[in-house]
């Protein structure tokens, strides 16, 4: 973070402005930039910093993804669905960055309804990898991850609900976490997947997260799935001493597919965990994994089916006009309003959970997840903490997936069980492969962030990838 | 597993999506390669445990309280139409 003292914020905030009119052009991360807000909160962050009041993170520049609620700033989940949509409120997380001084450059772009894995989604554009044009950033949260990466924010809040902060994160080369459900109010985030759904930051480096979890994390009363936990200063986990840790390498995760030069980046920086005195144990076994993928490809779309059907042209978003009936109206709004990835995931969620398959595919889905879990526990108990691949390969081409579903969710086969069990996920730079950008999984008990968040900042003072920035040709 | 065209349109109705030709084509080739796919892989396992219930938060309930809530303005702002202080839509009943 920015020492306050040499830079005012609005001079900052004014300088990140300029290089996000520079690049976004090519990249694409913002859907919505807000210069005028940022202005005036950068204003306002000086005078705060003047009275000796600010906080960690009052001034600094950041960016929100586009389902995240900000009142009176449009929120469009990249869909046309909500093309227009204006919150009357502010999301728990935004009150709580706002009330520490936020500066908001703008909302970031996503697979829409943050379905997807590569930002190829949204309806109003594709986000390019900003260290190669021609790939994905990974999804769904990456426009917050090519601001982070390209500079285009000091950090930025993404969503996770099958690995879409983390997967990005990995891709772009940034820090991501997602927290353990329910340590982040969800109050404001546009549901989609309800008991997969999880807020967090993707940031330059592990300090920066662990500033951003103080913020945003707590117990929410306007969130029935929030935790009541006290919230740790997650700084203070930062020792920079992991020797007699015990971590697990879970063999599953090194799927077949795996590109062998990633797994070589990652295998080396396992061995650099190993060589700052964790105990490193290969090939323990988390049989289960297989299965994550069926369960959480029937839990999200049937959760997201039932999510997804406010949207009906009433109260708020697109509406047809053209149509002779109420439901003519309904079916034609959501025909139009909706892409063809939501359109599919709804159908799969609808018929997982319709009659005569509810107990074939929902409910086998709802026991299976409890299995992991439980295997996941089972783990924890003899390990501090498990490490893996955040993905199996480099950021594949754009178009490369788009027009094969089940390549595209085979992509996320390492940071899909994670939501399933709840548990908190981080991502760390790792290395490059020909240039692209390879992340490292650290995985935890619940509510022990504090635990992965010490072994990514170790693992970072050790290494340097996170201080290499895309040349932004 | 292979899905009928019926069943697709099936699925659209229930979902209220008015599928194209074209979609319901693609859809109905798309939702079996992947329903395959699952079927595949849970037929390998027996599971018949509870539901997870993550955190174990379960009846949980706010105060009986009325709380300051939004204007009648602010909620109408984003209606596709609105009309004397109402969402207006076309006829529910026949």
């Amino acid at each position: 973070m920015l020492k306050m003292g040499q830079i005012s914020s609005v001079e900052l905030t004014k300088d990140v402005l300029k290089h996000i009119d520079n690049t976004d052009g090519k990249l694409h991360s913002y859907v919505t930039v807000t210069k005028g807000i940022a202005l005036d909160q950068a204003h306002a962050a000086d005078k705060r910093i003047k009275a000796g009041k600010a906080t960690p993170l009052t001034g600094i520049p950041a960016a929100i993804k586009d389902n995240m609620c900000t009142m009176g700033i449009k929120t469009t989940c990249s869909s046309r669905m909500l093309e227009n949509f204006v919150p009357p409120y502010d999301a728990t997380v935004v009150k709580k960055l706002n009330e520490s001084g936020m500066v908001l450059l703008g909302k970031t772009n996503l697979d829409e309804f943050a379905m997807g894995s590569s930002t190829e989604n949204s309806a109003f554009g594709i986000t390019k990898n900003p260290w190669d044009y021609e790939r994905v950033p990974g999804g769904s949260s990456g426009g917050s991850a090519v601001a982070v990466a390209a500079d285009q924010a000091l950090y930025a809040l993404g969503s996770d609900t099958g690995g879409s902060i983390r997967q990005p994160a990995g891709f772009c080369s940034v820090v991501g976490l997602k927290p353990t459900y329910g340590r982040v109010s969800r109050y404001g985030l546009v549901a989609f997947g309800s008991s997969l759904d999880q807020i967090g930051p993707l940031t330059r480096d592990v300090t920066d997260t662990a500033l951003v979890l103080n913020a945003i994390a707590g117990y929410d009363s306007c969130d029935s799935t929030s935790v009541d936990k006290p919230v740790p200063d997650y700084t203070k986990a930062l020792t920079g001493n992991i020797k007699g840790l015990r971590i697990g390498i879970p063999k599953e995760y090194f799927v077949d597919a795996m590109q062998s030069d990633v797994k070589t980046v990652i295998e080396e920086a396992i061995n650099k965990l190993k060589g700052l005195g964790a105990t490193v144990e290969w090939d323990m076994s988390l049989s289960l994994t297989d299965y994550a993928l069926a369960t959480y490809y029937l839990i999200a779309p049937a959760e997201a089916s039932a999510n997804l059907a406010r949207y009906d042209g009433t109260k708020y978003g697109h509406r047809t006009t053209d149509g002779d009936s109420m439901w003519d109206i309904m079916e034609k709004t959501r025909e139009d309003g909706f892409g063809a990835e939501v359109k599919r995931r709804i159908m799969i969620g609808t018929y997982a959970l319709s009659a005569g398959y509810y107990d074939a595919y929902y409910k086998k889905a709802q026991s299976l997840r409890r299995l992991i879990w439980e295997e996941f526990n089972q783990a924890f108990s003899k390990y501090d903490a498990l490490v893996t691949p955040t993905s199996p390969t480099v950021p594949f081409k754009l178009g490369e997936k788009a027009n094969d579903p089940m390549q595209m969710y085979l992509s996320d086969v390492c940071v899909l069980p994670i939501n399933i069990a709840g548990i908190p996920g981080l991502s760390v730079p790792s290395g490059f492969v020909d240039g692209l950008p390879v992340g490292l999984q650290i995985l935890g008990k619940p509510f022990d962030e504090e635990t992965i968040l010490r072994i990514g900042h170790a693992y970072e003072q050790e290494s340097d990838w996170h201080t290499k920035k895309p040349a932004l040709k | 597993m292979k899905l009928t065209r019926d069943q697709v349109v099936h699925i659209a109705t229930l979902a209220r999506i008015k599928l194209t030709e074209a979609e319901i084509t693609m859809y109905s080739e798309q939702l079996s390669d992947i329903l395959s796919n699952f079927d595949e892989i849970l037929k390998r396992i027996d599971a018949n445990v509870d539901p997870l219930i993550l955190n174990e938060l379960t009846g949980v309930w706010r105060e009986d309280k009325a709380k300051p809530s939004y204007t009648q303005e602010q909620i109408l702002a984003n209606a596709p139409q609105a009309e004397d202080g109402c969402f207006k839509v076309k006829a529910v009943l026949e």
